[in-house]
Order: structure tokens, then C-alpha cells, then sequence
């Protein structure tokens, strides 16, 4: 079920302005990749270009491909909304659906896909997927309660529970912890953990101490100035980005020096 | 032993504190425009109640003598209830005509027309509403009765079984449903106004959530933006509701009125609203005349009121899901 991402000389535009220029990398499957660098430097621009949601964006274009398990995703009869149902996407801001309960929030994305599903079939779904993001035992009382009641920590799991429901082949997590509390934060980086056995897993983050505990590969990105497109400067196993990156920029970045 | 030290401090600080110099006015100004619109209402609501007392006290037997076409022996509300009847049926419909088109009108500016053809468009619905009322009446009825004759004759030959059509189409089109679908285009732009201000509000939040698991355009605004703009929805209705419940001129210009509590919209001389029949007899009445048609004022003011807080509650109901939290 999960896939591995192939990027090769990836420019992303806005109009003329070009934010990102030149990523080649490879994402393995089963694994957490994190994306770490300064702000601005384009790495969740790069990420929603891995699930086409940078279109959102009037004008925004890209040069280059993104193969998944060999099919481009930027290919002339490959529809967005069908790559979008097959990589997951998780916010920086909680953002279950308001006027939604918890269960149709969880089923929100099965009934965008048009299937029709059997009660019993809909609430196993429901049980699993919020098992699958650890939040089973704390909202199964109250199921038909609307989403914006749980707390932020809750709220977010309860959004991966929704993107896990349709069964995605890849998870993106734009710093999907940035808006919560550290007790939050552990709960979610012991879910992407367990997350990683069956997904395909990116994630944004800003948190470099994050990145070192839930991460494979890390990728570092970084921006020359203002008004220049952002880089990957250079993506290996985290250990090794941590402890003897081979640039000079990471590892002023990683220790602190800058950023 | 001396307390000038620290009362001149609490002074000072008062002085810096903040209900000073111009908050103070804004304070002022902010409460005296709150308390005038209660004292506006209270005024219109009192001044309807005194004027129409006599009205309501009278017997029958004195209503019959002094307004002209009152039927004899008939209470007031026997008298006024076809009229109010009239109004609902001719407000109801043109609402029933005007929110689903307004909607899709809204979605269309602010979620798939491109933005240039989006903003011209925005333009001409806005221009609708500055249409006055009299040019509406003139063309509903030199122009929309013609035209619809055709049409509701065919309505009223093979549809007749469907209670709104049965009847007889009149000649002439000048019934409760062309005054409907002219009070429809009437309230469009304010609905359509309304719904499109909320739509464009939709949190970026709730679309990306959208479109991330793979929503298709229509499947953002169902799950997205329709949601989110629910009470706004109801409140534009709402809005639109009151202005075709007050409507005269049009009204009066087009419909050839009558008293019954009648569901044939294609006939003429079944309906009358309110407004028009105030605006009608108006000029010629004198004394009861007067107190009766502001009687029937009075029931109008009560049934917008009425409607007014029924969307209130409508829209209260589910607030623990409106996202307001």
C-alpha cells in the first residue's frame, strides 16, 4: 500500500517566480522523511506539489516530474482529485470539518469517493481509523459530537484519523505539530511511528529536535536570499544529517548556527 | 497624616484610564444608535397599535357601514386573513423562485467563474437592486404578464392536476405567479449578495481539508463552503423574505386582486398582499378606513417580525456546529 516517490529536476513556479528550483530525490516507502530548513525555503511548497494542492494557488505551475511507483502525477490524463485521494494530507492547523461530527469527519473522505458503504462497514471505519490515530478511547463516547469541540492535540489526530480513513498510499504532514502543546506533540510523533509501517510518510517540520526522533531521511533545504528560489541542498539518512552532514549550510543549520 | 498623595495618583490614573475624550464619545454615540433603533421600533410598533385600536374594537356591523368592500358580518380577522394569505403565498413563492438561483449565482462568483468575469457579474446583480420598484411593476406589466400568458396557459392545460396551476390561466397574466416571479428578481440581488459575501468567507482551512481528500469542485462546496455559509444562507433568505412580504408597487401595478384563500396562481382575481391593498385604498379612506388599513399594517408588521426571529431560531439551533467556536 504505500509507494515510493520519485522527484526529478523539479521547478515549482508561481507566474514567473520561480520558489523552488531543481529537486531530484527519491522518497522510500514504508518511511518517514523529514523536511527541515529556513522559512521560505520552499519546503511546503515542494510538499504540496507532491500531492498537486499547490494548484490551489492561482498560477502555479511546475516543470519537471514526480513519479509514483513509475506514473507521473503531472501526466496529461492524471486528474488531481484522484492523486489527492491517494496521498493524504495533514495541516498545520487542526482543521476538522466545524459543522461535522466526529464520525462523519472520519468519513467525510470515503463519502467524497462516492462509495456507498453499509452502516456496519462505516462504523468499523470509523473504529479503526481512530484507532489507527490513537483517538479511539478518547472520543468513542461521543462520536456524533462536532469535531471543533475536542481539544487542538485531539483535533489534529481526529485529521489524520479522516486522511488514514481513505487509505492512502502516501501522508503528507505540513508541521502538523506546530500549533500544539508538547504533550500533543508526543502523541502525534508516537502516531507517526506506528503510522510508518503501513504509509509512506513527508513531513515539514520546524522542529529540528522532531525531525532527529521521527525521521528515516532528512532533507535540507535552504534559500539564498530573498526573491531566490529555495534548494535541496542535501538529503540523507537522519543519523548521518544530524551528526556529519556533508555540507557545510546543514550543519550550521542543524546546530543551531543559523535559522 | 495626609490622603492627597494617593488620591491625586487615583485621580491621575483616572484621567489616563481609558473612558476618556474620544472613547467616551464613541461610547456614547455607539449606545445612543442602539437605543434609537429600539426607540424607532417601539415608536413604529406603538404608533400601528394605537391607530389600529379602533379598528380592532369595532363591531363588524361598524367595519361593514365604514370601509368600503368589507364584507358584512365578518370579524376583522376573517377580513384580513385572505390578505394575509395572499402576501405569504406571493412571498413564499418568489423565494422559493429567488434563494436556489441566488445560491447558485453566489457559488458561481466565488468559487468558479474566473475572477475577471466574476466581478462584472457581481456588478450587474448588485444593479438589479437598484432597479426602483415602479420600473419592475411597468415591465411585469408590459412586458413579463404578455410574455408569460403562453406559458401558464400550457402549465394550467397539462400540469392543472398539480393544485398551484389547476384553475383557469388568466388572459391576461396579471396573477400571484408573475408578481412572484417579478418579486423573485426583486430579492434576488440582496440574497445573492449575501450568500456570495459568506461563501468568499469560507475559512482556507476547511477548503484545503476539502480538497486534500480529493474533493472535486462541487464536493468542496458541499462539504466546505455550503456548510459554512448555512446561516448566512438562511439570514440572505431571510432578508429577501421581509422585502417580498413588503413589496407594493410592483405588486400593485401587476396583480389583479381579489379575496380568497385561493392556491390558483395562474388565476386572476384570487390574491391581494397587504402592502398593495394599504397602497390601494389609502387615498380614498377616512376615518375607520384609515384605523382598518393600519390594522392590516399592524398584522403585516407582526407576520415580518415573526418571520424574522424564526430565522433567528433556525439559525441558533445548531450553533454547536456552526464553526462560530
Amino acid at each position: 500500500m504505500a509507494q515510493r516517490i520519485d522527484v526529478k529536476d523539479l521547478n515549482i513556479y508561481y507566474g514567473d517566480f520561480l520558489a523552488v528550483q531543481d529537486i531530484t530525490m527519491t522518497i522510500e516507502p514504508k518511511s518517514v522523511t523529514a523536511l527541515i530548513g529556513p522559512s521560505g525555503c520552499g519546503k511546503s511548497t515542494f510538499l504540496r506539489t507532491l500531492n498537486r494542492m499547490h494548484e490551489v494557488i492561482p498560477n502555479a505551475r511546475v516543470e519537471g516530474t514526480v513519479e509514483m511507483e513509475g506514473v507521473d502525477l503531472y501526466g496529461s490524463d492524471v486528474d488531481p482529485v484522484a492523486v489527492r485521494r491517494n496521498v493524504g494530507m495533514v495541516f498545520q492547523r487542526p482543521n476538522p470539518f466545524p459543522t461535522m461530527s466526529i464520525r462523519d469527519n472520519v468519513l467525510a473522505g470515503v463519502k467524497l469517493n462516492n462509495k456507498r458503504i453499509s452502516k456496519a462497514d462505516a462504523d468499523d471505519m470509523v473504529e479503526s481509523s481512530l484507532h489507527g490515530a490513537n483517538l479511539w478511547n478518547e472520543v468513542k463516547d461521543r462520536l456524533e459530537k462536532p469535531g471543533s469541540g475536542l481539544s487542538g492535540g485531539q483535533q489534529q489526530r481526529l485529521c489524520i484519523a479522516r486522511a488514514i480513513a481513505v487509505k492512502p498510499q502516501v501522508l503528507l504532514m505540513d508541521e502538523p505539530c506546530s500549533a500544539l502543546d508538547p504533550i500533543s506533540t508526543i502523541a502525534i510523533e508516537d502516531l507517526i511511528g506506528e503510522l510508518k509501517s503501513e504509509y509512506t510518510i513527508v513531513i515539514v517540520t520546524h522542529n529540528m529536535q522532531q525531525a532527529a526522533r521521527v525521521s528515516d531521511r532528512t532533507a535540507f533545504f535552504n534559500i539564498a536570499g530573498t526573491g531566490k528560489p529555495g534548494k535541496l541542498i542535501e538529503m540523507d539518512e537522519t543519523s548521518t544529517i544530524f551528526s556529519s552532514p556533508s555540507e557545510k549550510s546543514t550543519e550550521d543549520y542543524v546546530s543551531g548556527r543559523f535559522g | 497624616m495626609t490622603d492627597s498623595p494617593p488620591r491625586a495618583r487615583a485621580r491621575a490614573t483616572r484621567r489616563r484610564g481609558s473612558d476618556r475624550g474620544f472613547n467616551r464619545v464613541f461610547r456614547w454615540i455607539a449606545v445612543g444608535s442602539g437605543v434609537l433603533i429600539l426607540a424607532v421600533l417601539a415608536a413604529v410598533a406603538l404608533f400601528l397599535l394605537w391607530q389600529a385600536w379602533p379598528a380592532l374594537t369595532a363591531g363588524s356591523d361598524e367595519l361593514a357601514t365604514a370601509v368600503p368592500r368589507y364584507p358584512e358580518d365578518t370579524s376583522f380577522v376573517a377580513y384580513v386573513g385572505p390578505l394575509v394569505f395572499g402576501t405569504l403565498l406571493a412571498a413564499i413563492l418568489a423565494l422559493a423562485i429567488a434563494t436556489p438561483l441566488a445560491i447558485g449565482i453566489a457559488l458561481f462568483i466565488s468559487h468558479y467563474a474566473p475572477r475577471r468575469l466574476s466581478q462584472v457579474l457581481g456588478y450587474l446583480v448588485d444593479l438589479l437592486a437598484a432597479v426602483p420598484s415602479v420600473i419592475y411593476g411597468l415591465w411585469g406589466f408590459f412586458v413579463l404578464a404578455p410574455f408569460v400568458v403562453p406559458i401558464w396557459s400550457w402549465l394550467n392545460e397539462y400540469l392543472g392536476w398539480f393544485p398551484l396551476f389547476a384553475g383557469e390561466a388568466s388572459p391576461t397574466g396579471r396573477v400571484l405567479a408573475t408578481v412572484a416571479i417579478v418579486l423573485a428578481v426583486m430579492i434576488l440581488p440582496i440574497i445573492t449578495a449575501v450568500s456570495r459575501e459568506v461563501f468568499l468567507q469560507t475559512p482556507k482551512l476547511h477548503e484545503e481539508a476539502a480538497l486534500a481528500l480529493g474533493a472535486t469542485r462541487w464536493e468542496l462546496v458541499r462539504t466546505a463552503v455550503l456548510p459554512f455559509g448555512r446561516s448566512g444562507i438562511i439570514s440572505a433568505a431571510m432578508l429577501g423574505l421581509g422585502r417580498a412580504l413588503g413589496e407594493t408597487m410592483a405588486v400593485l401595478m401587476i396583480l389583479s386582486p381579489g379575496f380568497l384563500y385561493s392556491f390558483h396562481i395562474l388565476d386572476s382575481a384570487q390574491h391581494q398582499t397587504i402592502a398593495a391593498y394599504i397602497a390601494l385604498d389609502f387615498p380614498e379612506a377616512s376615518g375607520l378606513a384609515v384605523n382598518t388599513l393600519i390594522a392590516t399594517g399592524l398584522v403585516l408588521f407582526v407576520i415580518t417580525l415573526a418571520v424574522n426571529m424564526g430565522a433567528r431560531a433556525i439559525v441558533a439551533r445548531r450553533k454547536e456546529f456552526s464553526g462560530a467556536n
